[in-house]
């Protein structure tokens, strides 16, 4: 074993990069860590202020939504309100990572590490990246979105483009599937199904809408409900059915609904996958230290680094803001490594089936099989409550005070689990809407079913995106909340003033 | 496997047309914000950008989300104190303390303002917007035109000073390649003949010596091309284009008598700020002139113009013929583009305003593109406003307006420089 560590800087070069690179890249594989090529671009602060308000697309259509993200994040940033992340890195094929300029050499061999090896391998063995995203042809779909929307504004106006544009998203979080699995079709078939795609959706409408009465009495005794079971993706309903809408304009739509189902993964995976880049990033670097390959001081600033990130600020500081996906996620995918090698009686009794098994093995099946709510009511264990002190605050509406329901005790454990759990099911935080009825016969109008979960109601800005649905959708829309007895009302409509039902 | 790429050099500004797109969407709110801001700027800074701000509810971007409300269960760190079924104080309005709707924080009720900054170039595009220049278009074509020599490529004759050797000598090269060609194949094709003549062991001494004397012909015609021919030179050739001229000059009057207080000059100024800073737009090179006058007229610098204190009575006249004068020595009206613009509070020599008539309509409107008059105010108009009312009557490119307080400034100015001033003037 050679004691000579690697230069570390702190200033860098390609060459000294792509030293480190050679080694971690090295390290991974011996972990297993499969990933795609990596592309590493170095770019300034500015490239990254740009990179950040274009919601991490490279490549993104123009909308002053993102200029008002740019000018904040510009704004912010001068004014030394916040620092740029370290990295960004896009789940593509070949991977791109960004490196910025002003990162000494440790910094940057960290962020290779987190990102090009640790999100890098999440992207490619998750099994909601799989199932959801194609890694190979997301920046050939970026590209075509771009040109496609910036051909419509051509034709059509700005004007008329950002209209469609806010309202779609205004809806882009109803625009993916959560509960359908997608099929896997080949490319040939996907080229196929796009082609037909425009003509058959026109006449398809214009069946729908058809106006000749089939035979009307029957028709009118059975009723017909359209859809015939409620939808959850709105924007795709819209798509697909809306009455009014010229194909370039379902196009649009499907663009943003694509899109919103290619970050639908990372929102549901924020834990685990931050968790396991920055246990890769510690991993990886400790070993090359172990070897020798890196300097005392090199590990020194790296674990400044690496502490600060993994930090929980408890529930009583002035830091506090939630929970920190890097320290949960990190200290999980640590603690799962300590079940394995070390478990203790209690790690038997609460993990058998993986308690002294493989920890390489162990965490692989989990990063490739879970996402944040799952992997958290398998994963946390009653050592890590225990360490972070978690506890359950129940706020009920009806009650002057709040309550604690559960702290890191032996009753409490399970409780905690399952809370925490159930925070990061995004079909929790999200409302749950879903497009109700079509009064196909009738007005046209489109009924959308709010339920709501443990009786929270909506927020006020539902009037501004009903707003937006009109315009899509061309006739009256209608928003019903349930309540939990079955009844039904009204919360919301657009256009306001007819009451002709 | 990886590789690098150094980005660094690439186009930092991604994001200006999606900024662009922002400015236009909020066009309406940021100009507000430019013409609060006009009002309220030091009067010797108009060429730095501004910072604008804008209510938060105003750019928000609506979704679905959850309220307020209803029942939850939240997870907080470090406990530190708590056991199960402790009762805790709700927060005072729902916030801090670690419990309460922890997701509940993107609701509307922050009315922060989202303020940012805009260039110096956007500021004055939005200061500016909707205004042009009045007279600018149809004089263009008669009088704001200059000729302007421009290279045009190259032609075969002109004057020796212009004669471009390279070129001449790189045509007179080809010619004599072309020339000369055939005869030197031929050449090189005698010369290895004689060459293989006289190797034979009993050279022909007759066909020698035809070859010989025709390598001698052949020398001598190629020697006989030219190394220059008149054909060969080739000359740089320049042509003159009609180039709108860029230099404009401004006459600042003002009336400097003991009636204009400091307020009044101020107001003034801002209007010569106003004005100086929509020329800019337009005009390459601007010239000020500051006339200022009370009974007689003087050419001042400009910290004396705005500055110095003078008593006294007011004749009008005397600063539009020392204007007069001015243009006629100094800016000769076929390069120049005149503009003039007088401040005053509307005092004048009874006497004096039918004089002044005479001189605007007889000399100054003739020669300048725009003349603007603004009247300080807040009394009755006298004389003066009368007589120039008159002249607005008849002359296109004669406007006056009447600025009460600070904030009129702006708007008047947008007044006299609206787009289609004209055509509304004559409708």
């Amino acid at each position: 074993m050679s004691y000579k560590p690697m230069n570390d800087g702190p200033d860098w070069t390609f060459d000294l990069l792509n030293e480190y690179q050679v080694e971690i890249a090295r390290v991974a594989e011996h972990y297993r860590l499969d990933t795609y090529p990596n592309q590493i671009e170095v770019i300034t602060a500015e490239q990254m202020m740009d990179a950040y308000s274009s919601v991490g697309m490279p490549i993104g259509y123009s909308h002053w939504s993102f200029g008002k993200k740019f000018i904040a994040t510009e704004q912010n940033y001068k004014r030394g309100q916040m620092g740029l992340a370290y990295e960004i890195v896009i789940n593509s094929n070949p991977c791109i990572a960004y490196l910025m300029e002003e990162n000494t050499l440790p910094m940057q061999a960290l962020v290779m590490a987190h990102a090009c090896y640790g999100h890098n391998s999440f992207f490619k063995g998750n099994y909601l990246f799989k199932a959801w995203t194609d890694a190979s042809s997301i920046i050939d779909y970026l590209v075509f979105a771009k040109n496609y929307i910036a051909e419509c504004e051509e034709k059509h106006g700005i004007d008329e483009v950002e209209n469609l544009l806010d309202s779609c998203h205004a809806l882009m979080n109803y625009g993916v599937d959560r509960y359908k699995r997608p099929q896997q079709i080949s490319l040939y078939e996907e080229q196929k199904r796009q082609k037909e795609r425009e003509d058959y959706l026109q006449s398809q409408v214009n069946e729908l809408w058809r106006t000749i009465p089939v035979s009307q009495q029957e028709e009118r005794m059975k009723k017909v409900r359209f859809p015939s079971e409620p939808q959850e993706n709105i924007l795709y309903f819209i798509e697909k059915n809306a009455p009014l809408l010229e194909s370039w304009q379902r196009e649009v739509i499907r663009i943003v609904r694509k899109i919103s189902q290619y970050f639908y993964p990372q929102r549901q995976t924020q834990v685990m996958n931050e968790g396991w880049a920055t246990f890769w990033h510690y991993t990886i670097l400790n070993h090359l230290y172990d070897e020798g390959k890196v300097s005392d001081s090199f590990m020194l600033e790296f674990l400044q680094s690496h502490t600060n990130v993994v930090y929980q600020p408890p529930y009583n500081s002035k830091f506090y803001s939630g929970i920190n996906p890097y320290a949960l996620g990190f200290n999980m995918m640590v603690d799962i490594r300590r079940i394995c090698e070390n478990p203790t009686d209690e790690d038997k009794e609460w993990f058998p089936e993986f308690a002294g098994s493989n920890w390489l093995d162990t965490l692989h099946f989990a990063m490739e099989n879970f996402k944040d709510e799952s992997f958290i009511s398998q994963f946390l264990s009653p050592k890590l409550i225990r360490d972070f002190k978690l506890f359950t605050i129940i706020d009920k509406q009806s009650s002057p005070h709040l309550e604690v329901g559960a702290i890191h005790n032996d009753v409490g454990y399970q409780r905690v689990r399952s809370s925490l759990s159930a925070q990061y099911n995004l079909s929790n935080n999200e409302p749950n809407i879903q497009v109700y009825d079509v009064d196909v016969r009738g007005d046209r109008s489109l009924t959308l079913r709010y339920v709501p979960q443990n009786g929270i109601p909506l927020a006020e800005s539902k009037s501004e995106v009903l707003k937006h649905l009109y315009r899509l959708w061309g006739f009256a829309v209608r928003l019903e909340q349930v309540d939990d007895n079955g009844e039904v009302q009204v919360i919301a409509q657009c256009p306001l003033e007819e009451e002709e039902d | 496997m990886a590789h690098f790429i150094d980005r660094r050099l690439n186009g930092k500004n991604k994001s200006t047309l999606n900024r662009q797109r922002f400015i236009r969407r909020y066009k309406k709110q940021i100009k507000e914000a430019v013409s609060d801001a006009i009002n309220k700027r030091s009067v010797t800074d108009t060429s730095s950008g501004e910072s604008i701000s804008i209510p938060q509810r105003d750019i928000s971007e609506p979704v679905f989300h959850q309220g307020k409300g209803g029942d939850r269960e939240r997870i907080h760190p470090g406990n530190d104190q708590f056991s199960t079924g402790d009762k805790i104080q709700r927060p005072p309005s729902g916030q801090g303390g670690g419990a309460g709707p922890g997701d509940a924080s993107d609701q509307g009720e922050g009315e922060d303002d989202f303020v940012f900054s805009i260039s110096k170039d956007e500021y004055l595009d939005l200061l500016f917007e909707d205004l042009e220049l009045p007279n600018l278009k149809q004089s263009q074509l008669d009088k704001l035109v200059q000729m302007k020599t421009h290279r045009a490529g190259f032609c075969n004759d002109g004057m020796p000073s212009n004669l471009d050797i390279v070129r001449s000598l790189r045509g007179s090269l080809a010619r004599r390649v072309a020339m000369s060609a055939s005869k030197r194949r031929r050449l090189t094709e005698a010369e290895e003949e004689l060459q293989a003549l006289l190797n034979e062991p009993v050279p022909p001494h007759q066909k020698i010596t035809e070859l010989e004397a025709e390598i001698a012909e052949l020398k001598q015609k190629i020697a006989a091309v030219p190394f220059i021919d008149n054909y060969d030179l080739r000359f740089r050739n320049y042509e003159k284009r009609p180039h709108p001229t860029s230099k404009a000059v401004m006459f600042c009057l003002m009336d400097v008598s003991g009636s204009m207080d400091q307020a009044t000059k101020d107001m003034a100024k801002r209007f010569y700020i106003l004005l100086y800073q929509f020329l800019t737009r337009t005009y390459k090179d601007i010239e000020v002139v500051y006339i200022r006058h009370h009974t007689q007229a003087k050419e001042v610098d400009e910290q004396e113009f705005f500055y110095s204190q003078e008593t006294g009575g007011t004749i009008v006249s005397s600063a539009l013929k020392l204007m007069d004068e001015i243009v006629k020595e100094r800016y000769s009206q076929g390069d120049w583009n005149i503009y003039a613009a007088q401040a005053s509070d509307g005092d004048n020599w009874a006497d004096d305003s039918p004089h002044c008539t005479d001189i605007m309509t007889n000399k100054l409107l003739k020669v300048v593109r725009y003349y603007a008059y603004i009247e300080i105010t807040t009394r009755a108009h006298q004389s003066l406003w009368r007589e120039y009312q008159a002249i607005a009557n008849t002359h296109d490119n004669f406007a006056m307006q009447h600025i009460r307080t600070v904030e009129d400034i702006y708007p008047i100015f947008r007044e006299l420089f609206k787009k289609n001033r004209q055509q509304q003037g004559a409708a």
